[in-house]
Parts: structure tokens; C-alpha cells; sequence
């Protein structure tokens, strides 16, 4: 499904290597997860990959389905089937959550060459979605995720995922800012969209979200790299010892 | 110093015949206006009121060449019920317009009321206009007042079922238009005017409003999508106890737009309102100049200007809350912004609070930005493309402007409009 293979990111401005060597591989229908100390490029991954301004790839290769999408928009991207599931989601005052869902689901629809879903159609889907994750019509109806709480945003990232049905879905650290119920709630959403055909990559810095998010794969990043990877238990190591011993393990 | 034979030269519309008969009760207020202008002089760019805007083209004997926009859209507003009176190039068409009779309100027209005894507009014409040339001049209103071909004399006596639309068409590129309505809105009076579409190649238009105790006006104004086209625009309002204005500008296009207004409020407990949108591309200088005067107790006003400029459009802000001595528990809120989509355009704001009362609440912010980058990735990280996305951005920017328009039905006109201009405009 999605194919990291060496890659080297700068940031733009300041001429700072982020990513130095990065090399990963998600299949099909698999849960991976990357954790990893602060600073060590887990967000500057999900960017790059997603296809934010400011970075600048030096080496290496990404592709999705063994398409390249570094040389592609942000919108093709999505549009082939990249999800991220931001950290901090926007707010966009005077655009209503419901107008931007359809735009982007039709936009996406018309990109692959498929028919725009009707009014009526889309209604019924939302609301379908929306249900399965405490999201009230009213929230439907704010402005995107204006005056949202922390777990309010993090519902409605997960009810944009649920809505465009993506191949690949990067969470970035969709567990911070989240009380206990409130990250129950969103694992609960990202189980119900797992299946065969569908992968997730999800960094966190800590194991708690994996209890209720089961990886098949745990990689630690430290320092641009993947460092180790391993089972389920890799995580629980993080938990019990800190990422001390690990880094020592590798230098 | 402006001669007066220089004067009446100054606008090639006020040569023509003027429609005033002998002894008409209109012939004084003209005569007056005629020698505030002279006093005054015209405007020149060196004048403080001018400084971000240039005068000339509005002066200037001949009006410029302005090709007249190929709209292939139908009319604004064309499937919602109201009366209409289109004037072409500042000319009345009568066949085009409504019947002028409806109920609770008479409508006569400007050039056809000279012999006719109207003492409500006598207390109005050039009235509220000479008002509000002190303390800032304003020569072009002025020159309205005394060279006016035509417009429209509004009296509402009580509420009126549909809005009254002016349809300002134009055909010829090098059309000179004046036009001067007066409306009185009497006691429990309600109206709604519209006004859409350029006018002419320049258009110089005054709008007298006079809103009595417990009356409402609501005005609501799109000019046109002509590139070339000029206009000057005021409007004068004087609001009485209680009653309520409330008018909204859409300008999209115009390489010159000067649009004043200049309220009084004079009656305890009254709301004015005026808001508005401005859209430029290129060759695009749009000013709006505001002067509200609190001179009563527990009165509110509220302006809220948007613009969206590139490819080298100026916006032009300046706009004043005066609260007189007395004028206690003014609430008085100014907001003006711009959304810069390139570095070649200007945003010129001048915000002003003048304040001699002690109890007052007022605010005015002034802002310029690019638009919001995070913004933009998120929507495309979601599939929406840039432009689509830009165009989402810059219609919720304008939005907050366009929620100033009380009637949901035309604020959704306008708003399905600019989407289908924006979205256009990206092929």
C-alpha cells in the first residue's frame, strides 16, 4: 500500500535535514504505528506525505499503491486516497462543516472520474456517519471546527475519514488534547473503518491509544529514522522503560 | 477657484436641459447646491478627504470610455417579486419599469415633479445633503443636488409589501449619469431598496434618506460586474427615535468606485447598520467613506466593510463614528478588512473615533492579511482543489459582510452570485 523508501526531507527555510533516511513499508489492510521522542520527524513524515508546503524532499521515494505522490498536489493526493488526520485541525470561520464535507467528497468524486453524490445522498451518508460518532447535527452545521473542543475536532477528523473512505489514513497524534472517553470514542470510529483494503499509520507518543488501536507493526523514529521495529510489545517497552534504553541500544 | 460656467461643465450630464420649470419647488434647493459647489471647488487629490483616492475621472469634463460588460446572466433578483424602475444610462425607461403605484407608498419621479406640490421632498432635497457637508465637503454631492436629471421621490406611509428595485442599465460607453432619489420613511414606515447594475460609464448618484421615529429602510445595492465603469455614490441618512437603516454594497469590478455615507443619528434608541463587499481584479480602486454621527441617547451603529483584492486592486477604507457630547450609551462598532491574494494589491484603511460623551462603548479594528495557508492545505489535504479552495476561503471572508443583509432571501442571491462569479472566474 504505501512504500517509504530512503527518504531525505529539508525544511525549506531554514536548510535543516529532518528526514534522513526513512524507510518504511505499510500493507494492505495493516495497522502501523510510529512513535518516537519529540523532535524526532514523526509529524514532519505525516506533512511530507500528505503534501504540505515547506519541505523539501532531497532523496529517496513515496509512492501509494506503487504511484509516486511526492510530485503530486495535496488534492491529488487525496483524491488517490491519502487521508492525514491532523494534530491541530483547522478552524475555518464562515465555511460550514457540511459545505466542506460535500466539496471535498465531490471534489474527490469527480477527480476519479466518478459521479457527484446528490444532496439527498449525502445527507443520508453523513448522518449515518456522523451517528456512529456522537456527532450532533449541530456540529454539522458550525462552521469547521470553530469553537469545536479538543475531542469534538478529533471526532470530526475521524467523521472526514468515515466520509471520504480513504485507502491510506495517517492519524498524527490524533490522541493528544483527548480525555479517556473521548479517545475511546475516536479508536472506536477508526476500528469500524478497518479492513482489508484499508491501512492506517498512526503516530503517537504514547501506548495508550494502541490499547484501543491494536498495530500490527510498532516502529520507533528517533533523530529522522526508524530506529527499530517490531510487534505490539515494542510499544509497551516505550511505556514501561522510555525511549532512553532504545536509543542507547541503537548508538 | 471653480468658475460656475466651469462647474455645470464638470459632468457632461449636468449640460443637459435640466427638467426644472419656472418657480418649481425644487429650483432653490438647486440654486443652493449649485453655490455650495462653487464655494467649495471641486475635489482634488490633495485634499485630505482624497488622499487615497484620486478625483479626477469623477471631475474630468467628459466621462472615460467604458465598454459595457457582456453579462450573459440573468438579471439579479429577476424570479423575486418587487417593482421595478430601470433607468438606462440614467435615462427612465418607461416600458422596462413597473407601474410606480403600490400601496403605502408614492412614487414620483424627479424630472415629472417639478410643477407638482411636493412639500415632503422640498424638506428633503438637498436637505440632508447640504447637512452633511459640514464638517467634511463632499463637492460631488453637491453637484448631484443641483445638476440631477432625474431619480425617484420615495414617500412610505406604512409597510410596504415588495421591495422597490432601481435596475441601473448600461448601454452607452460613454454615458454621464446623475440621479438623485429621496426617500421618507414616515413614521411606521417600512421599505426595502434595491439597487443593481453600473448605470452608465460614470455615475454620479445621491440617495436622501430620511427614516422617521419607529421606521426602517433596508437597502441593499449590487453595482454591476463593469470593468470600466466609474461612480460616486452618497447617501445621506437622518434617523429618527427608534427607527432603523440597515444598506449593504456589493461591488465587484469598477476601475473607480467612491461610495459615501454619511448618517445622522438623531433619535434616542435608533440602529444604522452599513456593511459591505467589494471584490477587484487589476484595474480596481474601490473607496468606502463613512461618517456616523451619534447625536442621541442609546444608539447603535455597526459598519462592517470586506474586500478582496489581486493583480494590483486598491480597497480603500475610511470611516468615522462621531459621538456628540450627550450621546450617552452609544454602541458603536467599526470593522474593516482586506484579503490580499497577491503583493501588488493595497489595502488603505483610515478608522476614526471622535468621542465627547463619557458613557459610550465603541470599537473599530482595521485589518490586511494573505489568505490562511493552514486553511488552504487543510481543505486540499481533503481533496478540494486550490482554487476551489482559495474561492471557499474568500466567499467565507466576504460572507461575514453579506450576513449584514437582514433578508435571508437576497443575502442568498448574492451569495449564489459571487459563487458562481468566483467559480467562473477559475474556468
Amino acid at each position: 500500500m504505501l512504500e517509504i523508501k530512503n527518504l531525505h526531507v529539508e525544511l525549506e527555510e531554514e536548510d535543516k535535514q529532518i528526514l534522513k533516511g526513512v524507510d518504511l513499508s505499510v500493507g494492505a489492510g495493516q495497522v502501523h504505528a510510529i512513535m518516537g521522542p519529540n523532535g524526532s520527524g514523526k509529524s514532519t513524515l505525516s506533512y511530507v506525505l500528505s503534501g504540505k508546503d515547506g519541505y523539501e524532499v532531497t532523496d529517496g521515494s513515496a509512492t501509494l499503491d506503487a504511484v509516486d505522490i511526492l510530485d503530486m498536489d495535496p488534492e491529488e493526493r487525496a483524491a488517490a486516497g491519502l487521508f492525514l488526520a491532523f494534530q491541530y485541525p483547522v478552524e475555518i470561520p464562515g465555511v460550514g462543516n457540511m459545505t466542506f464535507l460535500r466539496t471535498a467528497v465531490n471534489a474527490q468524486r469527480k477527480a476519479r472520474g466518478e459521479d457527484e453524490m446528490s444532496a439527498g445522498d449525502f445527507l443520508k451518508f453523513i448522518r449515518e456517519k456522523a451517528k456512529s460518532l456522537n456527532i450532533d447535527a449541530e456540529m454539522l452545521k458550525r462552521p469547521v471546527n470553530v469553537g469545536f473542543s479538543g475531542g469534538e475536532k478529533k471526532r470530526n477528523e475521524i467523521l472526514q475519514m468515515a466520509m471520504l473512505e480513504p485507502k491510506m489514513c495517517i492519524l498524527d497524534e490524533t490522541d493528544s488534547g483527548l480525555d479517556v472517553d473521548a479517545m475511546k470514542l475516536v479508536a472506536e470510529g477508526v476500528n469500524a473503518l478497518r479492513s482489508e483494503g484499508r491501512s492506517f499509520l498512526v503516530i503517537t507518543h504514547y501506548q495508550r491509544l494502541l490499547d484501543h488501536i491494536k498495530p500490527d507493526v510498532v516502529h520507533i523514529m528517533a533523530d529522522g529514522k526508524i530506529i527499530k521495529s517490531g510487534g505490539p510489545e515494542l510499544a509497551l517497552e516505550v511505556e514501561n522503560n522510555g525511549y532512553a534504553d532504545l536509543l542507547a541500544e541503537v548508538a | 477657484m471653480v468658475g460656475m460656467s466651469a462647474t455645470a461643465n464638470t459632468q457632461a450630464g449636468a449640460m443637459r436641459e435640466l427638467p426644472l420649470g419656472q418657480g418649481a419647488w425644487a429650483q432653490t434647493a438647486r440654486g443652493d447646491a449649485a453655490a455650495r459647489l462653487l464655494e467649495m471647488g471641486q475635489p482634488h487629490k490633495r485634499d485630505e478627504y482624497w488622499k487615497y483616492t484620486d478625483p479626477t475621472s469623477l471631475t474630468a469634463v467628459e466621462a472615460s470610455k467604458a465598454e459595457v460588460f457582456d453579462d450573459d446572466e440573468s438579471p439579479l433578483f429577476e424570479d423575486m417579486d418587487m417593482l421595478r424602475v430601470v433607468f438606462v444610462d440614467g435615462d427612465f425607461d418607461e416600458e422596462a419599469s413597473s407601474d410606480l403605484s403600490m400601496e403605502n407608498v408614492e412614487i414620483t419621479r424627479l424630472a415629472n415633479a417639478a410643477g407638482a406640490d411636493i412639500h415632503w421632498a422640498k424638506d428633503l432635497y438637498g436637505v440632508l445633503e447640504a447637512r452633511g457637508q459640514t464638517p467634511v465637503k463632499r463637492p460631488l454631492a453637491a453637484m448631484n443636488t443641483a445638476y440631477a436629471t432625474d431619480g425617484l421621490l420615495v414617500r412610505v406611509t406604512g409597510k410596504v409589501s415588495k421591495p422597490i428595485h432601481l435596475v441601473y442599465l448600461h448601454r452607452d460607453e460613454t454615458s454621464d449619469a446623475i440621479l438623485h432619489h429621496c426617500i421618507s420613511v414616515e413614521k411606521g414606515g417600512d421599505v426595502t431598496i434595491i439597487e443593481s447594475g453600473p448605470a452608465a460609464a460614470r455615475f454620479n448618484k445621491c440617495m436622501e434618506v430620511e427614516v422617521a421615529d419607529g421606521a426602517a429602510f433596508h437597502h441593499v445595492r449590487a453595482q454591476g460586474r463593469d470593468h470600466e465603469r466609474r461612480a460616486a455614490t452618497h447617501m445621506f441618512a437622518r434617523l429618527g427615535r427608534e427607527s432603523s437603516f440597515k444598506s449593504f454594497t456589493l461591488t465587484f469590478n469598477g476601475v473607480l468606485t467612491r461610495n459615501e455615507c454619511i448618517i445622522e443619528l438623531t433619535g434616542d434608541d435608533a440602529a444604522a447598520h452599513v456593511a459591505g463587499a467589494a471584490v477587484g481584479d487589476g484595474d480596481f480602486h474601490h473607496d468606502d467613506t463613512v461618517f456616523i454621527t451619534h447625536d442621541a441617547v442609546n444608539c447603535e451603529s455597526r459598519q462592517v466593510f470586506k474586500k478582496v483584492l489581486r493583480n494590483g486592486a486598491t480597497g480603500v477604507f475610511q470611516g468615522k463614528i462621531l459621538v456628540k457630547a450627550g450621546a450617552q450609551k452609544t454602541d458603536g462598532y467599526q470593522i474593516s478588512q482586506a484579503l490580499l491574494l497577491d503583493d501588488d494589491s493595497q489595502f488603505l484603511a483610515k478608522p476614526e473615533l471622535e468621542i465627547y460623551a463619557d458613557d459610550v462603548a465603541c470599537s473599530h479594528g482595521s485589518t490586511s492579511g494573505a489568505i490562511d495557508e493552514d486553511a488552504l492545505f487543510y481543505l486540499r489535504s481533503r481533496g478540494v482543489p486550490e482554487n476551489a479552495a482559495q474561492n471557499l476561503l474568500v466567499l467565507a471572508f466576504l460572507g461575514e459582510a453579506l450576513e449584514e443583509i437582514e433578508s435571508e432571501e437576497l443575502a442568498a442571491e448574492l451569495r449564489d452570485r459571487l459563487e458562481a462569479w468566483f467559480s467562473r472566474r477559475h474556468g
